[in-house]
């Protein structure tokens, strides 16, 4: 099998907590939120990860991590073969042309004031990889690729005149003009009416057979990801507690978490509810991390051994992985 | 029936022209039902529900139409009397509900108050409010708790804690748990529809269309301003008539669904000028020049309880 285009090894990040003076003044000891705390997945080439998680759970930190927007606490980040966790700003450069990043919010991530044309062309220019001239017409080939048509027209104008789903296009297009290999798409269609996310995810999906892009594809949302992801990673309190192929661990997820998170999910196609694993309460603060499974607190089959010791993820079915002491047969 | 809209219009006066934020559109409440209004962003739902309570901010105007709550028009009604019926007999929560809580106050505070404006004893709100967080799921120490310290989740609780008080006839809900993880969104859910057990008729708004199907009776479907179809959840999910509501069920990522989902072409319109005829017509696969284009098509009733606005209502079936 060839080598996976993105290699994550026991990747942990923590942010300090801030200490008021008095608690420095007293030495009391710098807290941790550990957003992050030793997830370790591959991805292959042309290959899409769904990470999925409620929010604090640490996928987005993750996700920035990865692409060392963030930089990690404590362990290895391996693209294409290179070790890139420990690469100086200038030794970085060349790949971050390659690695990409699609925010979530469509309104914050373009900037006001540059029409939407200039800012597609803009990475060009700085990748210095086309004159001003190329870049616009590279542009607007790219507007015309997402959809923003006429093109000429589109070129010109700002995000303000633009619907969320016409920005979320453009911030796409400003993405893919670098023939990116990797992308991270952060709740890339979360803010966007549930009836224009299949237009945007249709439309990532054709960016992935043309360049045979690999994605991690982070989302709140697990039917989101059902449609795009070959396979799915679920992250509770820094940890991936499940890994493996779409379909095996929607239809057969073996951690309660996962579970629990499925079927609270609004569906059309179900519409009489299935008997329900209950779960209660919210995710905790990741400061304050409980023992031994980090789930046992709010987990209906809980006992004494998930409050003591952390499960590790070990194989229950090909490819599929879980962290769970108890897994769902 | 207890709520009853009769040709509600609301316009918005903006720098750039007027925004015809709803129009023309009517439908009816009933005691203990839950009805959910369904569209996308700009299809008027949220005006629609804020021009129920009276309630829509500037430079929006209500135009036209009448609001009978109780057979009162909540359109005529002078202000005092108007505050009276809000916040007891009818009540709205909003999508950030750091919108509708003070920061500066505590939780309880502000619970003791929506209470006490009322007319109810400080020493019984108090007590109550601690019985309102039991059953919203909260510890009762959040009771001293200020909005910051709480999450999006419990912030929303409080607020449908505060709600829930004076056991109101008619919730209106508008997207409530847009911004909320899908298990905390589960639970709020179970909590509007335990309000609706006891008696409540919840008025519910979001742009998705799956979250409609669970608890709802009824669904209302709007695009661009206007009401396109109302129907009972069973008509509206097993016998769409509007070409939109059809497209918008399509659209929808759904993990029991097998095969794609169908993306819908096209973006709603510029409600400062709306298309001609049908608002739909450009969108719409099955529209036909000459008529979906030039003539509006008339919200009327074709099954018992099914309204629609189409000149073709189910047509693909044909």
């Amino acid at each position: 099998m060839s080598e996976p285009l993105l290699k994550v090894e026991n990747l942990k990040k923590y942010f300090p907590v801030k200490r008021g003076i008095i608690e420095a003044l007293r030495k009391v000891p710098v807290r941790y939120v550990r957003a992050v705390d030793g997830i370790s997945f591959e991805i292959k080439r042309g290959e899409v990860l769904g990470l999925i998680g409620e929010s604090g759970c640490g996928k987005t930190t993750a996700g920035r991590t990865v692409l060392r927007l963030i930089e990690p606490t404590a362990g290895r980040i391996v693209f294409d073969g290179t070790d890139i966790t420990a690469l100086s700003r200038e030794e970085l450069r060349p790949f971050r042309r390659r690695m990409q990043i699609i925010f979530q919010d469509p309104y914050s991530s373009l900037s006001p004031r540059m029409k939407i044309g200039d800012a597609i062309a803009h990475p060009l220019l700085v990748h210095g990889l086309a004159e001003k001239d190329e870049a616009k017409e590279i542009a607007l080939k790219m507007l015309r690729r997402v959809g923003l048509t006429p093109e000429e027209e589109f070129y010109d104008r700002y995000p303000h005149h633009l619907s969320g789903g016409q920005r979320q296009r453009v911030v796409i297009a400003r993405a893919m003009v670098l023939k990116p290999e990797f992308v991270v798409a952060d709740e890339a269609v979360s803010m966007i009416d549930v009836s224009m996310r299949a237009s945007i995810l249709e439309l990532l999906e054709s960016f992935r057979e043309e360049y045979n892009m690999s994605q991690l594809f982070i989302t709140h949302d697990i039917a989101v990801g059902k449609l795009i992801a070959d396979r799915i990673a679920v992250m509770y309190l820094g940890k991936i507690v499940e890994i493996g192929p779409t379909e095996e661990v929607l239809k057969n997820p073996a951690h309660p978490y996962t579970r629990a998170l499925i079927q609270a999910v609004p569906s059309i196609a179900r519409r009489k509810r299935e008997k329900k694993l209950r779960i209660t309460g919210e995710v905790p603060n990741a400061v304050n991390i409980p023992s031994g499974c980090r789930f046992h607190p709010r987990c209906p089959l809980a006992d004494e051994l998930c409050r003591e010791r952390e499960p590790e993820l070990v194989e229950v079915e090909k490819n599929h992985f879980v962290a769970c002491h108890h897994p769902l047969r | 029936m207890l709520l009853e809209v009769k040709n509600l219009s609301v316009y918005y006066y903006t720098l750039s022209g007027v925004v015809r934020g709803a129009e023309g559109i009517s439908f009816s409440v009933r005691e203990g039902e839950w009805i959910t209004f369904v569209g996308e962003s700009g299809s008027g739902k949220s005006t629609v529900a804020h021009a129920v309570m009276n309630l829509v901010p500037s430079p929006g105007r209500i135009v036209s139409g009448e609001v009978l709550f109780n057979g009162r028009n909540l359109l005529k009604l002078p202000g005092e009397e108007l505050r009276k019926i809000r916040g007891k007999e009818m009540t709205m929560i909003f999508q950030d509900p750091m919108t509708s809580l003070d920061p500066l106050r505590t939780v309880g505070d502000q619970m003791v108050e929506a209470m006490t404006v009322h007319g109810v004893e400080e020493a019984e709100a108090k007590r109550k409010a601690k019985e309102l967080l039991e059953r919203v799921n909260l510890p009762g120490d959040r009771f001293n708790y200020y909005p910051h310290q709480l999450s999006g989740g419990q912030r929303q609780r409080v607020s449908i804690a505060i709600a829930m008080a004076f056991r109101p006839k008619l919730l209106i809900a508008d997207e409530p748990t847009t911004a909320l993880d899908v298990i905390v969104q589960d639970s709020i859910m179970d909590i509007l529809n335990g309000m609706k057990e006891e008696g409540t008729s919840i008025y519910f708004v979001t742009h998705d269309i799956s979250l409609a199907v669970e608890r709802s009776d009824r669904i209302a479907v709007m695009y661009a301003g206007k009401l396109v179809e109302v129907g009972t959840v069973d008509q509206i999910v097993e016998n769409p008539l509007h070409p939109y509501t059809k497209a918008l069920i399509e659209a929808v990522p759904d993990l029991w669904k097998e095969g794609k989902v169908r993306a819908i072409p096209g973006y709603p319109p510029d409600l400062r000028s709306p298309p001609s005829g049908c608002r739909f017509h450009l969108r719409c696969p099955y529209a036909e020049a000459g008529l979906c284009n030039i003539e509006e098509p008339e919200f009327r009733e074709v099954e018992k309880g099914h309204f629609v606005a189409c000149h073709f209502p189910g047509v693909w079936r044909k």
